[in-house]
């Protein structure tokens, strides 16, 4: 068992897929208990993967699983070649983690095709899994892939009213980058090939070890940081997600916001930085510019939203701002900040939409102008709201700060003193329009009748929000659980990167030396 | 005289046309057959032509890695032969599952149609398996007459009479410009046997600037061109393709533009190997224009026949990128992708024969309009092949994409690489369009009238185990086109 965990835990919802096509078409109930246990399990299998000490001591790969899977001769050559490491530990947890709080919160929300509904949750599953722990280029690049379709089809498909501009919107930006990143891939393959170092098939660990001149490095960083790009989003790629966003059912935003752009930025931490590390410093001042675009223009466009969806949508764009730049911060305090935002990222604003889901489900309306008074009629939902608000603006004690404030220590300690002073701001306009649309909601008088009749929240709804509350006070007061597992994996890879630089410079001198001999 | 004679009968070697002799014979006593059949009962016709397939693949699959030379050098069954020949066998294996019960369903069942369908297999390998010039030639004409017959079939439906008309007279027009290529070519060298013309421009490497061999050699391509409908000799696919009965437009896209691609790679990989670096100029032209056309008008369209054309000539442009590459992988890619090809495209077309009215009438975008909810395994199969055509995986359409871009881009010809895949998530536009209209529409219609045909039901099943096994793993199939390569 143990030594096909990962695969296990991966190809789990995907069996679990196709044992679901085979139930009953109308029972819905079955049909969602089924979805509900399959992720549960997949849960339980990642578990352990969670209390595993190895990741305190070691930062390279662990349970690692190699398979020859495409052998061409010397064409090429792809292996089944997957592990995790601290950084993508929690990125898995995560993912097994909010799958089956999604199901949950779709319970009443899905009528039509249920089963449909369900196939695609576990089959987007499979793919995200999948992605986080391949450790072949080609592997990765089937399962980034393969995220697209469920998530085409369940914006599509069970979306709101402008459901199919927002469904091909995003399908063809996501496209569009990852074929271009298709062709570096390519490239990197037969570079390493040509050049003669060791290579085992398209194997990312031996990337690593390649010098690749610095032209070539400028080119395929830029295939690679623009289909990442997409994905985080980052400034001015972001157009999709809002559209995404605002149409996807709430379990499809959920999963969006929670899993889908940490691909993004997980592509970033372990394919373009460490891949292409010079071309990397040309880029840290422009991509650190966007982040901060991104953070500041994030924030002041959620503040004039209507619509409560869209605003915290838009308020991803900022929160993700933070995360990219703790990562170019290229030390350590901004890359674990960067990490943990991740994580924090995902369970508060997943913890968010599902707070608009509940809103919806009630009311069929997202315009925050028909709300107002909630607090007195729905005390558990109001204090629930309040939490995660605190979380998503970054108050002291919940997770939010914690990562925020170390990916903003990290960026002013190194060169992006000036940009994290800018990004800063963004903390104070979070707070401006996360507290605005709470105080429009919850405060004040019942002044729209519809509102009189509101229920609080259910008992399974509280069950959903649980334990998101409990991992952003966990997080919140002690991240060290965290930090632990992540740290030695993010020093490898910052040692790694220096090396890099180090082994490029010295295959560059001699040459250099050689120029100024002849002459 | 007399020894001349006797060398000929001596080399002539019937086994290096076995497959293909199967196939003219089954033909031609079917044809047979079909004239002592009562009128409108077909079916039997139609399973022994695909008896007569199933042999001629098996005498194929037997040949393998076992070069046969016949008729004094002619012809040279090789795997790279085999390989095409088996393409051309699974298409036409799928065309005729897919068409009997078309027939019937479109009152027009007559059984000629099948033995026709087996003569143009039978030139579509003379084709890939020639090494003579007339013999490609000759293998052209079998594979272009059968088609011409098939492609107006029914002669009482204008559209498809124009389509055989349009068809007949622009590859009549296309066999004059490869003949008088051929003939140019013989002229510059002195032989019609491929080898020799390379061996004469190897030892005279003068005559690569010598103007008749340079026309010869353009001519001649000019007619392949138009067979395999690179742009801007496309001009024909639409109408044929959209006039032509369903499952004879889905055989044509697979297996005789597939015979084409094999007369083509080995006539410049041998033939023309001096004009290397010309060609390579032009195959990058060509493929850019091929795939970029192709997947721009195909965005316009709303009839689903016609954008299958449309994209049907954007794959052979993407196939044509494995032409620039002039490399071992690129060669291979081409083969590979063929198959893959074969069956995405006739997947979908006898997806297209089930949901077709009598007449083909709701062909069209509003025709399938929520599709997906009232014949769900339809709608799946259509998916599986739409994800396919687009390159996505787990499909076969992506590892057929990776195969002959990885021989682009370890040539070095990344920007066309880059050309090809922002061409592919052009066409990602009109393939999600159509399942746009499939699931994120209501249906209007309730589609009773679909009838789920048994043989064509497995046709799609066939198409949809070969879409999957060749994209999830395909390494064994990619071995075999990489044995069959140039």
């Amino acid at each position: 068992m143990a030594d096909n965990l990962l695969s296990i835990m991966t190809f789990f919802p995907l069996v679990g897929m196709i044992a679901l096509l085979f139930l009953p078409r109308d029972n819905d109930a079955m049909l969602k208990s089924f979805a509900l246990a399959v992720s549960l399990i997949t849960f339980l299998i990642s578990l352990p993967l969670a209390f595993d000490n190895v990741f305190k001591t070691s930062g390279g790969m662990h349970y690692r699983e190699f398979y020859e899977w495409i052998h061409v001769g010397e064409f090429f050559q792809m292996n089944y070649n997957v592990g995790i490491d601290g950084i993508s530990l929690w990125l898995v947890m995560l993912t097994t983690f909010i799958m089956p709080i999604a199901i949950l919160s779709t319970w009443n929300a899905v009528k039509k095709n249920t089963k449909g509904f369900m196939a695609m949750l576990l089959l987007l599953q499979t793919g995200m899994l999948g992605a986080f722990i391949s450790l072949d280029l080609f592997l990765f690049y089937i399962f980034w892939e393969l995220m697209l379709i469920p998530m085409y089809f369940l914006i599509g498909i069970w979306g709101g009213s402008n459901r199919i501009y927002a469904a091909v919107k995003f399908f063809i930006y996501t496209a569009v980058g990852s074929l271009l990143m298709l062709v570096g891939i390519i490239f990197v393959y037969y570079y390493a090939i040509q050049s003669g170092s060791p290579v085992n098939g398209f194997g990312v660990q031996e990337f690593y070890q390649l010098n690749i001149p610095y032209g070539a490095q400028f080119w395929l960083f830029l295939a690679f940081g623009f289909s990442f790009a997409i994905k985080v989003p980052m400034f001015p790629l972001h157009t999709w997600l809002p559209d995404a966003h605002t149409e996807a059912p709430t379990a499809g935003s959920v999963i969006l916001a929670a899993v889908l752009l940490k691909m993004g930025t997980y592509g970033y931490v372990r394919f373009a930085m460490p891949l292409f590390p010079e071309a990397l410093q040309t880029f840290i001042p422009f991509l650190a510019f966007l982040s901060v675009v991104g953070i500041i223009y994030g924030s002041l466009v959620a503040m004039m939203q209507e619509d409560v969806k869209k605003l915290v949508a838009y308020s991803s764009v900022a929160h993700l701002g933070f995360v990219m730049l703790g990562l170019f911060a290229l030390n350590m305090q901004g890359m674990a900040g960067g990490m943990l935002q991740m994580i924090n990222h995902g369970i508060s604003t997943g913890a968010l939409f599902l707070i608009v889901g509940f809103l919806y489900e009630r009311r069929h309306t997202r315009q925050i102008s028909e709300f107002g008074g909630l607090a007195t009629k729905m005390p558990i939902f109001a204090t629930i709201f309040l939490i995660i608000t605190f979380s998503s603006i970054g108050l002291p004690g919940t997770n939010g700060f914690v990562g925020e404030f170390l990916a903003l220590m990290g960026a002013f300690e190194s060169n992006l003193r000036w940009y994290a002073v800018f990004a800063t701001t963004g903390v104070i306009l979070a707070a401006v329009y996360m507290l605005w649309v709470y105080q429009r909601i919850m405060f004040g008088k019942v002044t729209n009748p519809a509102n009189e009749n509101i229920k609080d929240l259910s008992a399974r709804e509280i069950v959903i929000m649980a334990p998101l509350l409990l991992f952003v006070f966990w997080i919140g007061i002690y991240p060290n659980t965290f930090f632990d597992k992540m740290n030695p994996a993010l020093e490898q890879l910052l040692e790694q990167m220096n090396n890099q630089q180090v082994a490029i410079v010295e295959v560059v001198q001699p040459v250099v030396a050689k120029v100024v001999d002849t002459k | 005289m007399e020894n001349l004679v006797q060398e000929a009968i001596q080399n002539v070697n019937l086994h290096a046309v076995m497959p293909s002799l199967i196939l003219t014979v089954a033909g031609m006593v079917l044809l047979l057959v079909a004239v002592f059949s009562p009128r409108g009962k077909t079916a039997h016709i139609a399973w022994l032509s695909i008896a007569a397939l199933i042999v001629a693949g098996i005498v194929t699959i037997m040949g393998w890695n076992d070069t046969q030379y016949g008729f004094a050098g002619s012809v040279q069954l090789d795997n790279f032969a085999a390989f095409f020949s088996m393409i051309c066998i699974i298409a036409a294996g799928l065309a005729i599952l897919m068409s009997d019960e078309y027939l019937k369903r479109e009152n027009f069942p007559v059984g000629e149609y099948y033995p026709l369908i087996l003569i143009t297999t039978a030139g579509a390998m003379w084709m890939v398996s020639g090494t003579d010039l007339i013999t490609i030639f000759l293998g052209i004409e079998v594979l272009s007459v059968s088609l011409y017959i098939l492609a107006g079939f029914f002669r009482d439906q204008v559209r498809c009479n124009e389509a055989g008309l349009k068809y007949f007279f622009l590859g009549a027009f296309s066999t004059g410009f490869l003949l008088y290529g051929m003939a140019l070519l013989y002229g510059v060298s002195g032989t019609t046997k491929i080898y020799d013309i390379g061996a004469y421009i190897q030892a005279n490497p003068d005559v690569t600037t010598n103007i008749m061999f340079i026309a010869g050699g353009l001519l001649m391509l000019t007619g392949f061109f138009f067979k395999i409908a690179a742009a801007p000799f496309h001009m024909w696919t639409p109408d044929v393709y959209q006039g032509a009965p369903t499952p004879i437009t889905a055989f044509m896209s697979a297996g005789p533009k597939a015979a084409a691609f094999a007369a083509l790679i080995r006539v410049t990989f041998i033939c023309l190997e001096g004009m290397q670096d010309q060609l390579i100029t032009v195959f990058w032209v060509l493929a850019v224009l091929t795939m970029t056309i192709g997947n721009l008008i195909a965005l316009n369209q709303k009839d689903l026949k016609r954008m299958l054309a449309y994209s049907s000539i954007a794959h052979a442009g993407y196939a044509m990128v494995g032409l620039v590459a002039w490399n071992e992988i690129g060669s291979a890619g081409i083969l590979f992708y063929m198959l893959v090809y074969t069956f995405m495209n006739m997947g979908a077309f006898a997806i297209l024969v089930l949901i077709g009215r009598s007449g083909e009438a709701n062909l069209t975008l509003d025709g399938v309009a929520g599709l997906g909810y009232k014949q769900p395994m339809l709608g799946v199969a259509f998916c599986i092949f739409l994800f396919a055509l687009m390159g996505l995986p787990p499909t076969a359409g992506f590892t057929g994409k990776f195969y002959i871009f990885a021989g682009a881009i370890n040539s070095g010809y990344i920007w066309l690489a880059v050309i090809g895949v922002l061409n592919s998530a052009v066409s990602l536009y009109y393939y999600l369009r159509i399942m746009i209209y499939m699931y994120f529409k209501e249906p209007e219609e309730d589609y009773s009238w679909v009838k789920i045909y048994p043989a064509t039901a497995v046709s799609i099943v066939i198409s949809v185990i070969g879409v999957l096994y060749l994209g999830i793993v395909p390494g064994s199939i990619m071995q075999l086109a990489r044995m069959a390569g140039f």
